[in-house]
Parts: C-alpha cells; structure tokens; sequence
C-alpha cells in the first residue's frame, strides 16, 4: 500500500527504546517497524485536538495524510478502546482508488476494493439507487 | 548523538514552501500561520525526537511528503490497549 505509519505519544524516545525491547518485539519480530515519536511537552498532539491536559497524555487519535500533505481521515477515541486495523485498511484503499482515478470517483459508504463506485456529475443526481443498493454499505 | 531537541510544531503546514525566517516569527504572526486540524486541509507540520530502528533520531512529518502517512497518537508506552 506504500503509508507509513508515525506512532507518538508522550514517552521520552528513552522509554520508547525500552518498550520495544522489552514487550513490543515480544509481540512482533524484531519490534514494531515504524518510528515512536516524542510528544513530550503535548504541543503537538494539542495542535491535532488530541491531547488531554488534565491526563496528561495524547489519547489515541489516527490521522490519514496523503502525499500532499492533506488530512484525509482522522478518528479520536478515548483510551480504553483500541482501533480497527482493518477500517484503516479499508479507507487507506478508498482514498488511494479516489486520487488514482483523479477524484472522478468517489466511494460510497461500505466501499471495499471490487465493489461499485460513484461517478459524481449532473446525470447521477437523484438516481443513486439505481447503481448503488443498499446491501453494498455492507 | 546527535542533539535532539523536545517535540515541536514548526508553524507550518506540510508542505509550505516558505521555509525561511522560522524562528524570527512574531509570535502572532505565527499563530495566525497555524491552521486548526482539519480534514482536507495541509496537516500542521512537526519535528519529534523519535526511536527508529536502534538509533534516536529527529523525524519531520515534512520528511513524508510525497508519501501517504498514517499518523497514530496513543496514550502512553507500556499501557494495555
């Protein structure tokens, strides 16, 4: 899929390197193989509305950038409920269909690789339900 | 080692050509040239000191451009979730 992945949070670099040695490589061969970022002082998750002053901590917040440097998607959650890899997968897929086809095409809810997309332009307005049924949300 | 510097914002927005006079920015000035996070427009771009494969280093989310990133913020190493 060509995305790398930026994990950060407020661990120093220092805590990151023993994390990775001591459970994440436990977990994944090798460790994790992407860069742990230092948020220490918060700034940079206050400016992306994801750090929690009074905890202390960024929560978890997931941002899709496209090469332009554009925020695509993002999904902010409080901590006790982790993510869904494959919904990131899934709308990773979305947005590259769209920009390779020029944004001519847009995918509609449910979109997954294979399945229809939408030509948006004055001939589609009001008969969506004629190429797009409902089972195809899931 | 290289000299790691603490987490920051650069001001900027990915991608902003203007790379000059960062740090001699009136502060408001600067302010100004933050745009709140928001989808479809430039992320705000940021330096971090980072671990990447054994080594401390500084990493740009500028560095990316022309690549697609997924940016994860989470709370805290050696939690459960």
């Amino acid at each position: 899929m060509g995305v790398e992945v930026l994990a950060i949070s407020v661990d120093s670099p220092f805590v990151h390197k023993s994390w990775q040695e001591n459970e994440l490589s436990k977990m994944v061969d090798g460790g994790v193989p992407y860069p742990l970022l230092s948020d220490g002082s918060g700034r940079i998750g206050a400016e992306y509305g994801v750090y929690d002053e009074e905890a202390g901590v960024d929560v978890r917040g997931r941002f899709i950038i496209d090469p332009d440097g554009v925020v695509q998607s993002m999904e902010v959650m409080t901590p006790p409920v982790g993510r869904n890899v494959m919904e990131l997968i899934r709308q990773i897929q979305a947005y590259q269909h769209v920009r390779e086809s020029g944004e001519t095409e847009a995918t509609p809810a449910g979109w997954k690789p294979g399945k229809p997309t939408l030509k948006p332009g004055p001939d589609l307005v009001g008969k969506v339900y004629e190429v797009w049924k409902t089972e195809n949300a899931f | 080692m290289a000299k790691l510097k603490c987490g920051q914002l650069t001001g900027k927005v990915v991608g902003d050509k203007d790379e000059t006079s960062k740090t001699e920015e009136p502060a408001k000035a600067k302010e100004e040239k933050m745009t709140k996070i928001m989808v479809g427009r430039k992320a705000p771009d940021f330096e971090a000191p980072a671990y990447v494969n054994g080594e401390i280093k500084m990493v740009k989310l500028s560095d990316y451009l022309g690549k697609w990133v997924v940016l994860c913020f989470y709370p805290g190493d050696y939690t459960f979730v």
